[in-house]
C-alpha cells in the first residue's frame, strides 16, 4: 500500500490514477469486452492512449473547462473512456440511463446543460435529436456505432472513432493543452455528476468529487482486499452510482480488470466466461437467476431434481455456517464437500460464481431466503447499505460477520448517527459535494457540519452493533390501531415466491393492509406450459384462476410468517389483486433502477385500492401504457379480487407455545 | 459495365444507380394455369424493391424467377445487361444472389453459427480432402468466413444465441437467422420472401430497422415480397403491384397508393 499511496499527486484524480497504473502495471489487461465472438483485450497502457486520443479530439471540438459531457449507452470500454477522457479535459461526465425515454433525458440534459453528448448508437441518437429543439446549450453530439447513421446530418454528429483521430492528427498542437488541464485537476474538483433516480420528484445531480470517489474506492478496496487481479463483469446502468464505484473507482484504484459482455441478453454467459473475483447486483438479479436456476431444476430430470433438493436442503443447514468458519460436525462438513462436487460446485459455474471472493448485493433488501440459498452454496455474498449522495458505502459487512436481516457495521472512516425519529444521519469522506443548481435540498438533506440524511430508518442492534434498516422513514407508517405499518417487509417475502415478480402493500393509517402482485412471466409461463394451460398474453395469463389460487396460497404463507412478528402481525394481507400489467419504468411506476415508486402507483390505480377496501369481488378498470418508443396506449381488464387466510396474531402466540 | 448514366440521389442521400435485374414480356405456366401474364419491370442498383398483391397474385412466383428457380415460358431475364441463360441454384447464388424463403429453409438440428456459416460455402474453395483433415487451405478459409460470419452477427444482434439450436429458436429469431445466412453469402442482390409473415409488431420493426441497415451499411439491392402494406410503403423505393398474375401497378410508394387499380384490387370491386 505504501507504494500506492507514494505519489501524492497520484491520488488527486482518475486521470492521474490511470497515470500510475500505466506506469506502474502498464501492461496488465484493464479492459476486455467480447465482440464478434472473442474477448478483445486493452492494457492499461493502451487504455491510456484511447482516452489520450479522445480527450485531444475533444479539446479539439471545442470542449471547455467546466464543460458538461453527458455518456449515454451500455458497458462499453469505449464509454468508460468516455468519461475519463471527459476529466482529463477538465470536463464532467454525467452518465444517463440508457432505457430512459427521450423526455427524461431532455430535462437531465437541459438541467446540466451539457453542450456534448456521447451516445451509443442510432437509438441513443435518435432520442437526442428528438429533443435537441429544447436544449439550449446543447452543441455536438459524437456516436460510437456508425450504423443506420451515415445518413444523418453530420454538421454537429461526429463519430467516436473520427474525435479520436483528429485528437491524434492534432497530437501536437493540443498536448500541452491537455497536459496544463489535468495537473489542474484537485481532490476538489468535480469527478463525475449523477442523477438519482428518485422515487418520488424530479431526479436531482449528485456532484460528487474526486476525494469522493477515490477516497470511498481506496477504503473499499482496502476493506475486500481487492487487488490487481480481481476480474469483474460490468454489466449494471453507467449511470448508477454503484456501476461507477466499480467499474471505474475501484477498478482505477486497485487496477483490475473491467469486462464489457458482448450484448445485455449475452450477459449469463458472458459472466460464465469470465469467472468474475468481485460481483455486485442489485437483489432483482439475484431472484431472477434465482428463478431460472428453480425453473430448471423443474424440467430436470427426476434424480437430478431429487439430487438438487437434498442437496440443497443439506446446504442450507451447514452451508452458511461452513462459510463464516464457525463449527460444523465431521459428517456434516465430508457430505457438503460431497454436495460440493455434485450439485453446488457445477451449478456455482453455470450461475458465473465459480470464482467470487466478494459478492455484494445493495440497493434494496434481499429477501433472506435468496441471500441465504447463495450463501448456502459457500458463494461470499454480502449486503451493504449505501446511496449516491455517499458514494456508496455507508455500511457494509464484513467477513464473517454476515447476516441476511443487518446491512453491516459503518464503512471505514463514516460515521453514522441516529436521530430521535430513527433516521439514520452519515457523515463520510465520500458525503457529496451538493445537488446541482439545487441548493435547497441540498441544505434539507445535507447539514453544515456534513451529516446527511439518508431518508431511511433504522437501529443499530446493541451486542453486534450492525445496523438494521426497517423502511424508508417516508414509508414506515401507522396502521389505524397504531401498531406499525412496514411494507417492505411483506412484500420481501411475498417476492420470494419465484411466481411473484413484484408486490406492493398499501395499509398506511388504515386498519387492514392490501396488496397489488405482479407475477413473474418467466416463472408462471414455465409453469403454465407444464400444465398444458393457454394463454395468449401476460394479461390473460395474470388473470387465470388457477394463477390467481397459486398466488393466494403464497400469500396466506406470507400472512402466517408475518403474523409471527410481533411487531408487524398488522400488517397481514386481507385482500390482493394481481395486476394486469408489470409495473414499468417507462410508465412511471417503477425507477430505473427498479424501486416502485409507491406514491405514483398508489394515484394511478386509486380506483383499484378502493376496491380492494370496499370488499368487492372485482373491479374493470383501464390504465395508460407507454411503449418503449414514447407511443401511448390504453389496456382495459376486469380484476378478480382475491381474499387471504389470515392468522391471527393471538392465536399464533398460543400455538407457538 | 451497368449503365449508371440514370442513377440518382433519394431524398435520404442514397445513390440508386442503373438497372440490374430486367425482367422483359414474362409469362409464367404451370399447365393450364397461368401465375404470371406478361409482365416487366426492373430493379436498380441499390434499391429496394418491393412486389405486394392480394394472395395469389403470383408474387412468389416472380420471386422464384428473379432467383432462376422457376424457368419462364415466355419473355427474358437479364442480369446486368445480358439475357440470362438457364441456371441451377448453385450458379444463381455464384452471381450474387441470395434469399430467404417464406417457409424458414434453415437446418433445424445445427446451432446458429453453423448455419449462418454455410452462406460461405461458396466462397470457400478448400476441398472435402482438406477441411476433413483441417489442412492447406480449410484452415486458414475457416477463420476469414468466421470473421466475416460474426461481423454479421453482430449486425443482426444473433449473438446471444450463437450457439443455439436453430429448432428450439422462436419464429422471429429464425426469420432473422435466415437473414445472417443470406447476407453471409455477402449478396449484390438479396431475394426476401415476405421477411415479415407472422410476426408481432415489435418483430416487425426490428425487422424493417435490419433491411433498412443492410441497404444502407452494405448498399445491397433489395427485392422484398410483404404482405403488410404499411411496412412496403415505409421500406421500399419502388413498389411493383401484382394481381391474378398481372402487373396493376408500378412506382413510387405515392404513385402506386393513388392509383385506381391498386386501390380496387386490395379493397376489392365486383367482378364481372
Amino acid at each position: 500500500m505504501a507504494q500506492m499511496q507514494s505519489g501524492a499527486a497520484g491520488k488527486l484524480s482518475l486521470p492521474a490514477l490511470l497515470e500510475r497504473n500505466v506506469s506502474e502495471f502498464g501492461d496488465r489487461p484493464a479492459y476486455r469486452e467480447k465482440e464478434f465472438g472473442i474477448w478483445q483485450c486493452w492494457t492499461w497502457a493502451e487504455t491510456a492512449k484511447e482516452i489520450e486520443a479522445l480527450a485531444l479530439g475533444l479539446i479539439n471540438l471545442g470542449v471547455n473547462e467546466g464543460d458538461f459531457i453527458a455518456i449515454i449507452g451500455g458497458n462499453r470500454p469505449y464509454l468508460y473512456w468516455a468519461m475519463v477522457a471527459a476529466q482529463s479535459v477538465g470536463a464532467i461526465p454525467v452518465p444517463l440511463y440508457q432505457d430512459a425515454n427521450a423526455e427524461e433525458m431532455a430535462y437531465v440534459l437541459d438541467h446540466c446543460g451539457a453542450r456534448f453528448v456521447i451516445a451509443a448508437d442510432q437509438e441513443q441518437v435518435d432520442k437526442v435529436i428528438e429533443v435537441q429543439d429544447q436544449l439550449h446549450q446543447f452543441e455536438h453530439l459524437i456516436y460510437l456505432d456508425p450504423r443506420g447513421l451515415r445518413k444523418y446530418d453530420h454538421r454537429t454528429l461526429h463519430e467516436y472513432a473520427h474525435v479520436q483521430n483528429q485528437g491524434r492528427a492534432a497530437y501536437d498542437e493540443w498536448i500541452p493543452e491537455l497536459k496544463a488541464r489535468r495537473a489542474k485537476l484537485t481532490y476538489d474538483s468535480t469527478c463525475v455528476m449523477l442523477y438519482t433516480s428518485g422515487t418520488t420528484g424530479k431526479p436531482k445531480g449528485v456532484v460528487l468529487s474526486n476525494r469522493n470517489i477515490v477516497e470511498s474506492a481506496k477504503n473499499a478496496c482496502e476493506f475486500d482486499n481487492l487487488k490487481q487481479t480481481d476480474e469483474i463483469l460490468a454489466y449494471l446502468p453507467m449511470a448508477w452510482v454503484g456501476d461507477f464505484i466499480f467499474s471505474i473507482g475501484q477498478a482505477y484504484w486497485a487496477g483490475f480488470c473491467v469486462n464489457c459482455p458482448e450484448s445485455p441478453e449475452t450477459m449469463m454467459t458472458d459472466l460464465r466466461e469470465i469467472g468474475p473475483s468481485y460481483y455486485f447486483a442489485p437483489p432483482r438479479v439475484f431472484e431472477t437467476q434465482l428463478t431460472n436456476v428453480m425453473i430448471r431444476m423443474e424440467d430436470a430430470g427426476n434424480l437430478k431434481r431429487k439430487m438438487f433438493h437434498h442437496f440443497m436442503a443439506h446446504a442450507k443447514k451447514v452451508g452458511p455456517s461452513i462459510l463464516d468458519g464457525k463449527p460444523v460436525g465431521m459428517m456434516d462438513r465430508l457430505k457438503y464437500a460431497l454436495g460440493n462436487v455434485l450439485v453446488y460446485g457445477p451449478l456455482k459455474d453455470t450461475l458465473g460464481f465459480g470464482n467470487v471472493r466478494v459478492g455484494y448485493t445493495a440497493g434494496e433488501a434481499i429477501g433472506p431466503e435468496i441471500f441465504e440459498f447463495y450463501r448456502s452454496l459457500g458463494i461470499n455474498l454480502k449486503q451493504l447499505y449505501g446511496q449516491t449522495e455517499a458514494t456508496v458505502f455507508i455500511t457494509v459487512q464484513p467477513d464473517g460477520e454476515v447476516r441476511a436481516d443487518t446491512v453491516g457495521v459503518p464503512a471505514p472512516d463514516v460515521e453514522i448517527r441516529i436521530a430521535d425519529n430513527g433516521e439514520i444521519f452519515y457523515r463520510s469522506p465520500g458525503t457529496f459535494v451538493e445537488y446541482y443548481k439545487n441548493p435547497e435540498s441540498t441544505a434539507d438533506t445535507k447539514d453544515p457540519e456534513g451529516w446527511v440524511a439518508t431518508g431511511d430508518a433504522g437501529f443499530f442492534e446493541e451486542n453486534t452493533g450492525h445496523l438494521r434498516i426497517i423502511d424508508r422513514a417516508k414509508d414506515v407508517g401507522k396502521m389505524a390501531d397504531g401498531s406499525m405499518f412496514a411494507p417492505k417487509f411483506v412484500e420481501n417475502k411475498l417476492k420470494f415466491y419465484p411466481d411473484i415478480l413484484e408486490a406492493v402493500l398499501f395499509g398506511n393509517e388504515k386498519d387492514r393492509c392490501v396488496a397489488f402482485i405482479n407475477i413473474d412471466l418467466s416463472a408462471v409461463g414455465n409453469w403454465a406450459e407444464r400444465n398444458n394451460i393457454a394463454y395468449a398474453s401476460y394479461q390473460e395469463l395474470a388473470g387465470h384462476p388457477k394463477v390467481l389460487a397459486s398466488i393466494q396460497e403464497h400469500v396466506s404463507e406470507v400472512n402466517k410468517s408475518v403474523a409471527a412478528d410481533p411487531m408487524l402481525s398488522g400488517c397481514q394481507v386481507h385482500r390482493f389483486v394481481v395486476l394486469h400489467k408489470e409495473l414499468d419504468a417507462d410508465d412511471g411506476e417503477m425507477t430505473r433502477t427498479r424501486k416502485v415508486r409507491r406514491r405514483i402507483v398508489e394515484d394511478k390505480f386509486a380506483d383499484i385500492i378502493a376496491a380492494l377496501y370496499d370488499g368487492s369481488g372485482e373491479i374493470s378498470t383501464t390504465t395508460e401504457v407507454t411503449y418503449e418508443d414514447g407511443r401511448k396506449g390504453a389496456i382495459s381488464a376486469t380484476l378478480t379480487i382475491k381474499d387471504a387466510d389470515l392468522v391471527s396474531s393471538a392465536q399464533h402466540r398460543v400455538a407457538a407455545e | 459495365m451497368l449503365d449508371q448514366s440514370d442513377s440518382y440521389v433519394t431524398e435520404d442521400g442514397r445513390t440508386i444507380g442503373g438497372v440490374v435485374m430486367e425482367m422483359k414480356n414474362i409469362t409464367l405456366r404451370f399447365g393450364g394455369v397461368v401465375a404470371i401474364k406478361d409482365i416487366s419491370f426492373d430493379i436498380r442498383e441499390g434499391e429496394i424493391r418491393a412486389i405486394i398483391g392480394p394472395n395469389g397474385a403470383g408474387k412468389s412466383s416472380m420471386l422464384n424467377v428473379i432467383s432462376g428457380f422457376y424457368v419462364p415460358q415466355e419473355g427474358e431475364v437479364f442480369f446486368r445487361g445480358k439475357p440470362r441463360p438457364q441456371m441451377r441454384p448453385y450458379e444463381v447464388a455464384q452471381q450474387g444472389i441470395a434469399r430467404t424463403f417464406q417457409n424458414i429453409a434453415l437446418f433445424e438440428g445445427m446451432s446458429v453459427l453453423d448455419n449462418v456459416m454455410t452462406g460461405r460455402l461458396n466462397h470457400m474453395k478448400a476441398g472435402l480432402f482438406q477441411q476433413a483433415l483441417w489442412k492447406g487451405k480449410a484452415e486458414k478459409e475457416e477463420t476469414e468466413n468466421r470473421e466475416l460470419v460474426e461481423k454479421v452477427i453482430d449486425f443482426l444482434e444473433i449473438q446471444h444465441i450463437r450457439k443455439t439450436p436453430v429448432g428450439r429458436l422462436p419464429y422471429g429469431l429464425k426469420k432473422r437467422v435466415e437473414l445472417a445466412r443470406a447476407l453471409a453469402a455477402e449478396p449484390k442482390l438479396l431475394l426476401l420472401d415476405e421477411p415479415m409473415a407472422g410476426m408481432n409488431v415489435e418483430e416487425k420493426e426490428d425487422m424493417s430497422r435490419f433491411i433498412l441497415d443492410v441497404n444502407d451499411e452494405f448498399g445491397t439491392t433489395i427485392a422484398l415480397i410483404e404482405h403488410d402494406m404499411g411496412v412496403v410503403m415505409d421500406l421500399s423505393d419502388r413498389v411493383v403491384v401484382m394481381d391474378y398474375g398481372k402487373k396493376i401497378g408500378d412506382g413510387t410508394p405515392d404513385e402506386v397508393r393513388n392509383n385506381q387499380a391498386v386501390i380496387d384490387a386490395y379493397l376489392g370491386v365486383a367482378h364481372d
